[in-house]
């Protein structure tokens, strides 16, 4: 074990806290305003255009090739720094790179990592949510194309989005999990209406639903085989359960960092129990990002993912659910007077991370099943 | 940056874990063997785990703090009833003065259990205990008198009975007025920097225990919840049962994690970072543990309530490696200080 960087890891720590002391956009905490989702994309195209997104995947797509602790050098510098977090599509590149052919790799890749195109996943249905197997959108073969029709929903950043991952069932006759296939669909076309979702917190540019009505999709855009859907969505949701891949230490280390700021310019005005939550906050988010090393370090010798997923993805829930009531908590009464306070919002935000990507309740089933090997009923 | 253990170091956690599992107890009876006692205290002797805290050369010891948190994780793994984190402590802290060999002794600390005993006079005048002593053999505990602005070491005879509530780890209480006994070849006098680099060493050893016992008591009520049946069924197809287990695993994952740069800090960082990345790990390893080992108590049921089932061995011992430097609550004050700004309480 060796927590030192390495010299080409200090090295590169040392140009970006540089070029981010220049270049921090200061947005607001990602989960509390509607504009933060507003200049994402800039910030997004900013740090790819400088070289620091990206960091870990093929260069042949706009990556560096760089082995993946770089991810954490870039997650410590970004909350260090108080700057916003790297995007979090970390999961999508995993879903395309381990599923797709080469060209739709060659096609859609480049774009979503510089930022150019802009994606969103349409997995969850209001009827299949934990159990998204059993989702009922239909993509009908129709020549060279496929035809969608359903309704999507908690879909992130549908109303910018120029391309959907889309799972549907392209087979009615097999078994739930065995007639799904995954699609690249264009977002720009008639026969796909947006309607954003208004958040607890009032935030209303991340979430949206999304109505297919004889959306029409190039059947060269499936991404796997027919029938394939259900494996390219579990390698997905595993990536999307990992604080790793989606460069959440930095958002909570952000906000800890905001929080202990507020504590320090005046201990004496927050009682005891105010302070503890703000401390316990601080090792949970010190916890996450030493996780991270871990996880990212164990991918040296190569690419997992399994159900271990699971057990990140709850730690991270965790994180954030305790970093969001330490806000709370030091806010006091603010948070109830004023409707506008940010703490109030953090908290708010942080009750979806135990819904999002699949429930604290499905990753412990997960986790009791597939890693403790308990037996099922 | 590789948060992976070496080569060197997988093989050493393999031989620890493998020797702690044979010669550690598998039942509370066990714990009354006398035998099995001396063989597994002899093993860790001959394995030379006692002295990885010596002097390698300048002043280094010869192991580093990954290497002692690898054994004593091991260690707490099967509630191995055996010395070893008390002789390596007090051999690092005899290191630091100078002192070439410590066979034997351990430390004795103030009755917070937090900071070695300082004793500004020839004699004891309050209560100190020495912590991880070797259960059958008399031996010296060290002790702290200040000289300057910093410390040398004294020792005071052990002779108390074995108490405390760790069934695996003994307490001997050192009576008031115990005569300080010098202690031959300090070449050095211990600075506060060289107490909390010190300290760090007990935070991570202590964080180490904590997630064997976790990772020991999380296998022990997995293996019980496949077993146990009721309702005609094995009480681990329950999902109330199969939650519980689930959260503990993530606790002991998490806890795996965030003591990592604490044992690595021991050696590598500076005094004050070493030490706070140990306050980190202690906070969230106490916490994790407590909580692993009452879930233990409750999946085992009623039986998990007797003093025959071994879990509260596990819950026991715990108990100590929490306490000692400082529990969750102690090092949560700590940070306040150290990160808001907080002044009120002792330093």
């Amino acid at each position: 074990m060796d927590l030192r960087d390495s010299p080409a890891e200090a090295e590169f720590r040392a140009r970006f806290r540089a070029w981010l002391a220049e270049h921090n956009p200061g947005l607001p905490v990602s989960s509390t305003d509607d504009e933060y989702w507003v200049r994402q994309a800039e910030w997004h195209t900013t740090l790819y255009d400088a070289g620091f997104f990206g960091l870990s995947w093929p260069s042949r797509f706009g990556g560096h090739d760089l082995p993946p602790v770089f991810d954490v050098i870039l997650d410590e510098e970004l909350a260090a720094a108080g700057a916003p977090p790297r995007p979090s599509l970390g999961y999508l590149v995993q879903g395309i790179a381990t599923h797709a052919s080469d060209a739709i790799q060659e096609r859609f890749l480049p774009g979503l990592i510089s930022g150019r195109e802009r994606w969103c996943q349409g997995f969850s249905e209001p009827d299949a949510g934990s159990d998204l197997a059993a989702l009922r959108t239909t993509a009908t073969r129709d020549g060279d194309e496929y035809v969608i029709n359903g309704h999507k929903i908690w879909t992130s950043y549908s109303d910018v989005a120029d391309w959907c991952f889309l799972l549907a069932r392209t087979d009615p006759a097999v078994p739930k999990h065995k007639g799904l296939s995954a699609f690249a669909v264009p977002m720009h076309q008639p026969g796909i209406e947006q309607r954003p979702l208004r958040m607890i917190n009032g935030i209303t540019t991340e979430f949206g639903q999304v109505l297919f009505d004889g959306a029409r999709v190039a059947a060269a855009n499936r991404i796997g085989e027919p029938g394939e859907g259900w494996r390219v969505a579990m390698t997905i949701v595993s990536h999307e359960r990992e604080p790793g891949e989606l460069g959440y230490v930095a958002r909570y280390a952000k906000t800890v960092k905001e929080l202990e700021e507020t504590v320090r310019a005046d201990p004496g005005a927050f009682r005891s129990d105010q302070r503890e939550a703000v401390a316990w906050a601080y090792v949970q988010a010190e916890m996450l990002r030493l996780h991270v090393r871990r996880r990212l370090s164990e991918r040296l010798e190569g690419l997992h993912h399994g159900p271990g997923g699971s057990i990140d993805k709850l730690l991270m829930t965790w994180v954030e659910q305790t970093v969001g009531s330490a806000a709370l908590a030091a806010s006091g009464s603010r948070a109830v007077i004023d409707a506008g306070d940010v703490a109030l919002k953090i908290y708010l935000y942080s009750r979806a991370q135990s819904v999002m990507g699949g429930t604290s309740q499905i990753q412990k089933n997960i986790i009791a099943t597939r890693i403790l090997g308990l037996p099922t009923a | 940056m590789d948060a992976r253990d070496t080569p060197e170091q997988a093989e050493l956690r393999r031989t620890a874990r493998q020797l702690a599992r044979q010669l550690g107890p598998r039942t509370v009876a066990d714990l009354a063997d006398g035998v099995r006692r001396k063989r597994l205290a002899g093993a860790v002797r001959d394995a030379g785990w006692l002295e990885l805290r010596h002097d390698g050369g300048e002043g280094a010891p010869l192991a580093s703090g990954v290497e002692a948190a690898i054994i004593a994780d091991a260690l707490g793994e099967a509630v191995a009833d055996v010395a070893f984190a008390g002789p390596v402590l007090a051999a690092d802290l005899a290191r630091r003065a100078g002192v070439i060999r410590t066979d034997g002794a351990v430390v004795a600390f103030s009755a917070d259990l937090i900071d070695a005993a300082v004793i500004p006079g020839p004699v004891t005048t309050t209560p100190i205990y020495a912590v991880d002593c070797a259960a059958e053999s008399l031996e010296a505990a060290y002790v702290l008198i200040p000289e300057g602005s910093g410390y040398r070491l004294a020792q005071v005879q052990v002779d108390g009975a074995p108490d405390g509530a760790d069934l695996t780890r003994a307490i001997r209480p050192i009576p008031v007025g115990a005569r300080l006994l010098a202690v031959p070849g300090q070449s050095r006098v211990l600075t506060r920097a060289d107490l909390d680099s010190w300290a760090s060493l007990g935070l991570a050893l202590t964080s180490a225990d904590l997630i064997g016992i976790t990772r020991g008591a999380l296998d022990l009520t997995v293996a019980y919840a496949k077993e146990r049946r009721q309702y005609g069924v094995a009480i681990g197809t329950f999902q109330a049962v199969q939650h519980l287990l689930a959260e503990a695993l993530c606790l002991l994952e998490g806890a795996f994690s965030v003591a990592l740069q604490a044992s690595w800090g021991v050696d590598e960082l500076g005094p004050d970072e070493a030490r706070s990345a140990g306050r980190v790990a202690k906070a969230y390893c106490a916490r994790a543990a407590r909580t692993v080992c009452e879930t233990a108590v409750q999946v085992h049921g009623g039986m998990g309530n007797t003093w025959d089932c071994i879990v509260h061995v596990y819950l026991r011992r715990a108990l100590l490696s929490s306490q000692w430097f400082g529990d969750d609550g102690e090092q949560l004050r700590q940070i306040q200080r150290t990160r808001l700004g907080v002044t009120d309480g002792p330093a």
